[in-house]
C-alpha cells in the first residue's frame, strides 16, 4: 500500500475521522500510527519524542479492531485489568480503575461474567475499556470498529464513544468509511483515496467547502453535483446554457473544468432561472429532493417549502458563493473582485 | 488546550512493510537451537535411508557405514524401469487424490454444519464419525472385502478410495470443524446482510477464511490414504495394485531386499512432499482482520 | 451464543454420512456376529452368548490374563508417548516462522516422516536400531548404555517411543502450526498493545484458540498409540518375551491360524469399547469445559 505524503498534526482531546472507500490508505495510516507496520520515510512523533522505529508496546496508544478483540479465557474485570496488570500496577489502583472504567461503559454489572459469553456490542465495549484503563494513553486508535454491531446499536456505541471522549479529553483517531460515522463522531475529518489526503477539515467546511470533487460527492446525501463544463472567465458554459460563477476565473486551460454545488445550495422554482427538464420529485419528509436534468446532465436540487412544481420543466437557481470549479478534481479560486 | 501529540510528518509507505525486529536476547537463542536440534534429530533417520537405499545388502547386513562404499542407484532404477512398480505408483497416487477431493468436498459443509448449528443428535453423530477410527483394521479386512467383492468394485481404484472415506471422511470434518470454529459468526451474518447467497458466501468468503485449515486437512487426508496399506492390498489384486502390495515382493525367500524398500520409502516421500509444499501458503496464511 | 436449532443442517452433514456408514455399518455387523459365535471348524458356527466376553475379562483366565496386560501396556505407552510429542509439537510450531521463504521447506522437511509406509518405518529402524550396522544402536552402546532392542526390555520400550515420537510429533507441529496461523493478526496487536509478555501471550490468546486442534490432535493421536500395531510388530516381534506386545499383535496373534475367530472378534470389540470409551470421556470433558465458558 503506497501512501502519498502527508503532513499533520493531530492535537489533544480532538477527535479525527479518516474517513474513505477501501483501499484508499486510512487503515495503513493507522497502523503507521499504532506501529503495526513502518513507514519507508517520515517520522512519526508523540509529543516531539521519535516513534517512528518503536514497536507498539513501546508507544502508549491503544486500538479498537472491526471485531470485538477479548481475552475468552478471562472474566470482563479481568480483561480490563490485564494492560494494568502488565504494567505492575498496584492491585488496589488496578480495582479502582477498572471500577471506575467500568462505570463509564455501563459494564460495572458484567464485572465477573465471562467475556466470551457478552454481545458483540458489550465485548467491544470491553475492547474499548481495555484502552481506556491505561492512564497514560496518547492516542486511542479505532479501526472501523462498528462494523459487526446491529445497525439498530450503533448510535448506543456511537453516543458512548462520544461521551468517553469528552469525559477523558483523549485525541482519538477513528477510520471508517461511513461518512454518517465520521461526521457525527469526529471534529475534523481526514478524507483520503487512493492514499492520498484530499482534505482535512472539520464537517461543515467539507460540506460547504469540497477541496476535492471526491470530497464533494462522497460527502452528503445526496453528493454534490459534478458537472463538465467550459469555464471563460466569469461564465460556465453547459449544455448550451451559461452559468454565472459570481469570481473570475482567467487560468483555466481550454477552459476544461467541473463545476460543483450542493443540492442544498441549489433549488427549483417554476420558472426563472436555468430551464431544466424534471424527472422526478420525492418527498424525504423534511425536504424534497428534485431529480432534473440539464441535457444530458443529471442534476439534484432542492425543491424550496411553498413552492409547486407543476410541469416538466422547471428553473433552476444556484448558490453563487456555493459554486466551485474544479480542474483536474482540484478546487480552484476564483477571483471575486 | 491544543497541545500536539502527534505528528505524522512526510509519511510514506509501502507494502509488507518491515516489522519491528526482536532484540537479540539467550531467550530467543535458546528456541532456536531447540529446534535446530529437533530437525537434526528429525533428519538423521531420514538420512539413514537414503544411505541404506544407495548401499548392497550385503553392505548393510555387515557393516555401520555413514556413507556407502559403493553408492548406487540401482535399485532406483529397477523401480522405475520396473512396469509394475511404475503402474503401482499411479495406482496409489489416483486413488489417493480421488479420495482426498472427496474427503475434503464432503466433510467442508459437514464441518459448517456441526459447528454453526444445532440439530438432533449432532453431538453423537459427531462423535460416532470419529469412532470409525477405532476400527481395529486386521479384524475388518475380510468384511471389507465381502463387501466391495459384492458390488463388483473389486480391484477398482474406486473401492480403495472409496473404503479410505472411513477414516479419512471422519478427519477431515473434525480437524476443519476446528477451524470453522475461529472464524467469528459475526462474518456469516454480515454477509447476509450484505446480500450474498449462502454458495456464494460459502465458497467465495467463508472458505478462503479458513485456508489453514482447508490446507493441512488435504494433506493429512492424502498422507493417511497413502500410508495406508491393509485396506488397499485386501482390496486390489492386480488390476489396481497399489505399490503397497508391490512393496510386499522386497520380501522374497531369499531373504528381505532392504536396500530395494529403502528405495521405495525414499520414492514414496517425494509425493506428499509436492503435496504439502503445493498447499504450504494455505497452511502458513495470515489474517488481518478486515471488512470481507 | 446459543446455536440455532437448524434441522435442514442435517442436509449439509448428509453426504458425509452416507459415505462413512457405507464402509462402517456392514464390517461392524460381521464382527459383532463373530463375536457371539463358536466354530467347531469347517464354517459351522453354534451360539456361544457371551462366553468368550466373560473369559476376557477374567484376568485369571489365560485369555483374560493375555488381555489385560498388553491393555496396560497399550495404556503407558499412549501416556508417555502423548506426554512427550504433544508439548514438544506445540513447542516446535512456535518456532516455525510465520512467513517468509523458509515456510515451505521446512513444512516439507517436518512432514517426512509422516510420508514413509509403515512398515518401510519398521524395517528401517530395525538395521538403525541394531548395535553392530545401525547409526541409532551405535551411538547409543558407545555412549556406554546397555542398548540392545531384542534383550532388553527396557531398550525395547524405548525404541518404540522413540519411533513413534519421531514419526508422529510432525502431526501434532502440522495442526497446531496451522491453527496458530489462523489467529487474526488482531489478537497479537492487542497482546502488544496490553504489555503482555511472550508467555502470557501463549496462555491467553494462542493456546485458548488451539483448543479444538490441540483435542483432535491429541485424540487421533491416542487412537494411533492405542491401536499401534506395524512398528513394534516390524522391530521388536512384540518381544522381547511380551514386552512389547501390544494389544492388537496379540489379537492378531489369536485370531491368525485360529479356526474359531469368537474370541478375536470378541477381544477385537473390547478393545474398540475402550478406544471409545476413553475418547468419549475426554471429548466429553473438552465441551463441557467449553459450554462452561459461555457461563
Amino acid at each position: 500500500m503506497a501512501l502519498h505524503p502527508i503532513n499533520h498534526v493531530w492535537e489533544q482531546g480532538r477527535a479525527y475521522a479518516l474517513l474513505g472507500p477501501s483501499g484508499c490508505g486510512k487503515t495503513t495510516l493507522l497502523n503507521i500510527i499504532s506501529g503495526l507496520i513502518f513507514p519507508s520515510q517520515g517520522r512519526v512523533l508523540f509529543d516531539g519524542k521519535d516513534v517512528t522505529q518503536l514497536p507498539t508496546e513501546q508507544r502508549n496508544i491503544a486500538q479498537v479492531f472491526q471485531f470485538p478483540v477479548i481475552y475468552d479465557t478471562m472474566t470482563v474485570g479481568e480483561n480490563l485489568a490485564f494492560p494494568l496488570k502488565n504494567r505492575r500496577m498496584e492491585r488496589a489502583a488496578i480495582k479502582a480503575r477498572v471500577a471506575e472504567i467500568a462505570d463509564l461503559l455501563d459494564l460495572t454489572n458484567d464485572l465477573s461474567r465471562r467475556a466470551r459469553a457478552l454481545t458483540v456490542e458489550a465485548k467491544q465495549k470491553v475492547s474499548l475499556g481495555r484502552g481506556l484503563v491505561r492512564a497514560d494513553v496518547a492516542a486511542m486508535l479505532f479501526d472501523e470498529p462498528l462494523t459487526v454491531i446491529d445497525p439498530a446499536l450503533k448510535w448506543h456505541l456511537r453516543s458512548k464513544l462520544k461521551a468517553v471522549h469528552r469525559a477523558l479529553d483523549l485525541l482519538m483517531i477513528y477510520v471508517t468509511h461511513d461518512q454518517v460515522e465520521a461526521l457525527t463522531f469526529a471534529d475534523e475529518v481526514v478524507v483520503m483515496k487512493d492514499g492520498r489526503v484530499l482534505q482535512v477539515a472539520s464537517p461543515a467546511q467539507l460540506f460547504e467547502r469540497p477541496e476535492h470533487t471526491f470530497v464533494g460527492y462522497f460527502i452528503g446525501s445526496p453528493g454534490m453535483n459534478l458537472i463538465a463544463a467550459k469555464v471563460s472567465d466569469h461564465v460556465a458554459h453547459v449544455s448550451g446554457h451559461d452559468i454565472e460563477l459570481g469570481a473570475r476565473y482567467p487560468k483555466i486551460k481550454n477552459g476544461d473544468a467541473v463545476i460543483g454545488f450542493r443540492p442544498d445550495f441549489a433549488s427549483l422554482a417554476p420558472e426563472g432561472g436555468i430551464p431544466v427538464q424534471v424527472r422526478r420529485i420525492e418527498d424525504l419528509g423534511r425536504r424534497r429532493l428534485a431529480r432534473v436534468a440539464l441535457g444530458p446532465h443529471e442534476i439534484f436540487a432542492n425543491v424550496p417549502e411553498g413552492v409547486s412544481i407543476g410541469g416538466g420543466t422547471a428553473g433552476l437557481s444556484i448558490q453563487q458563493d456555493r459554486l466551485f470549479v474544479y480542474v483536474d478534481d482540484e478546487l480552484v479560486l476564483g477571483d471575486r473582485r | 488546550m491544543a497541545a500536539e501529540v502527534l505528528s505524522t510528518s512526510s509519511l510514506v509507505a509501502v507494502e509488507n512493510p518491515a516489522r519491528p525486529r526482536r532484540a537479540f536476547r539467550l531467550t530467543n537463542l535458546l528456541p532456536r537451537i531447540g529446534f535446530a536440534i529437533y530437525l537434526l534429530a528429525l533428519m538423521l533417520p531420514i538420512y539413514w535411508l537414503i544411505n541404506m537405499s544407495l548401499r548392497s545388502n550385503e553392505e548393510i547386513t555387515s557393516s555401520l557405514a555413514f556413507w556407502p562404499h559403493h553408492p548406487s542407484l540401482q535399485k532406483y532404477f529397477f523401480i522405475f524401469n520396473d512396469p509394475t512398480w511404475v503402474h503401482a505408483f499411479m495406482v496409489s497416487l489416483t486413488y489417493v487424490a480421488i479420495n482426498t477431493v472427496i474427503s475434503v468436498t464432503v466433510a467442508l459443509p459437514a464441518a459448517y454444519a456441526f459447528n454453526r448449528y444445532h440439530f438432533i443428535g449432532d453431538k453423537y453423530l459427531f462423535f460416532w464419525l470419529l469412532s470409525n477410527l477405532m476400527a481395529p483394521a486386521a479384524v475388518y479386512a475380510m468384511p471389507f472385502f465381502n463387501l466391495y467383492y459384492a458390488i463388483g468394485l473389486f480391484d477398482t481404484i474406486w473401492a480403495v478410495a472409496l473404503a479410505h472415506c472411513l477414516f479419512n471422511v471422519p478427519v477431515a470434518v473434525w480437524i476443519l470443524e476446528g477451524f470453522v470454529a475461529g472464524v467469528p459468526r459475526e462474518i456469516d451474518e454480515m454477509a447476509a446482510i450484505d446480500g450474498y447467497s449462502f454458495p456464494r458466501f460459502f465458497i467465495r468468503i467463508f472458505i478462503p477464511l479458513i485456508a489453514n485449515g482447508v490446507g493441512v486437512t488435504a494433506f493429512f487426508c492424502f498422507m493417511f490414504s497413502w500410508v495406508e496399506q491393509l485396506l488397499a492390498t485386501t482390496l486390489t489384486a492386480t488390476d489396481a495394485l497399489p505399490f503397497a502390495a508391490v512393496m510386499t515382493r522386497s520380501y522374497s525367500v531369499a531373504g528381505m531386499d532392504w536396500s530395494l524398500l529403502a528405495a521405495a520409502g525414499v520414492l514414496t516421500m517425494i509425493p506428499g512432499a509436492l503435496v504439502i509444499w503445493f498447499v504450504r501458503n494455505h497452511i502458513a496464511k495470515g489474517f488481518a482482520l478486515g471488512r470481507v | 451464543m446459543e446455536k440455532p436449532l437448524n434441522n435442514r443442517a442435517w442436509l449439509m452433514v448428509a453426504p458425509v454420512l452416507v459415505l462413512v456408514l457405507f464402509s462402517a455399518l456392514l464390517p461392524m455387523m460381521t464382527v459383532v456376529n463373530y463375536s457371539v459365535q463358536d466354530s467347531l471348524g469347517q464354517n459351522q458356527f453354534f451360539w456361544n452368548g457371551d462366553a468368550w466376553f466373560r473369559d476376557l475379562l477374567n484376568p485369571s483366565t489365560e485369555i483374560g490374563a493375555r488381555f489385560s496386560d498388553a491393555l496396560l501396556r497399550n495404556l503407558s505407552f499412549s501416556l508417555v508417548t502423548l506426554a512427550l510429542e504433544v508439548p514438544l509439537g506445540i513447542a516446535i510450531a512456535l518456532c516455525l516462522p510465520r512467513g517468509g521463504w523458509a515456510v515451505g521447506p521446512l513444512l516439507v522437511l517436518i512432514a517426512l516422516p509422516m510420508l514413509i509406509p509403515w512398515n518401510v518405518i519398521g524395517t528401517m529402524w530395525q538395521i538403525f536400531s541394531r548395535a553392530d550396522i545401525g547409526l541409532f544402536g551405535a551411538a547409543l552402546t558407545g555412549l556406554g548404555l546397555h542398548y540392545n532392542v531384542t534383550q532388553n526390555a527396557i531398550s525395547a520400550w524405548c525404541t518404540i517411543v522413540v519411533i513413534d515420537v519421531w514419526h508422529w510429533t510432525p502431526l501434532i507441529i502440522l495442526l497446531t502450526y496451522a491453527g496458530l496461523r489462523a489467529i487474526p493478526d488482531a489478537y497479537y496487536q492487542a497482546a502488544r498493545i496490553d504489555a503482555a509478555s511472550r508467555w502470557a501471550t501463549f496462555i491467553n490468546i494462542e493456546l485458548p484458540k488451539l483448543q479444538k486442534v490441540l483435542v483432535i490432535a491429541i485424540l487421533l493421536r491416542f487412537m494411533q498409540t492405542f491401536m499401534i500395531y506395524t512398528e513394534p510388530f516390524v522391530v521388536t516381534g512384540g518381544g522381547p518375551g511380551s514386552a512389547t506386545t501390544f494389544l492388537s499383535i496379540d489379537l492378531v496373534k489369536i485370531a491368525l491360524g485360529q479356526v474359531d475367530l469368537g474370541p478375536a472378534a470378541a477381544m477385537s470389540l473390547v478393545y474398540n469399547l475402550i478406544t471409545l470409551t476413553i475418547c468419549w470421556i475426554f471429548f466429553t470433558i473438552m465441551t463441557q469445559l467449553d459450554r462452561r465458558r459461555y457461563a
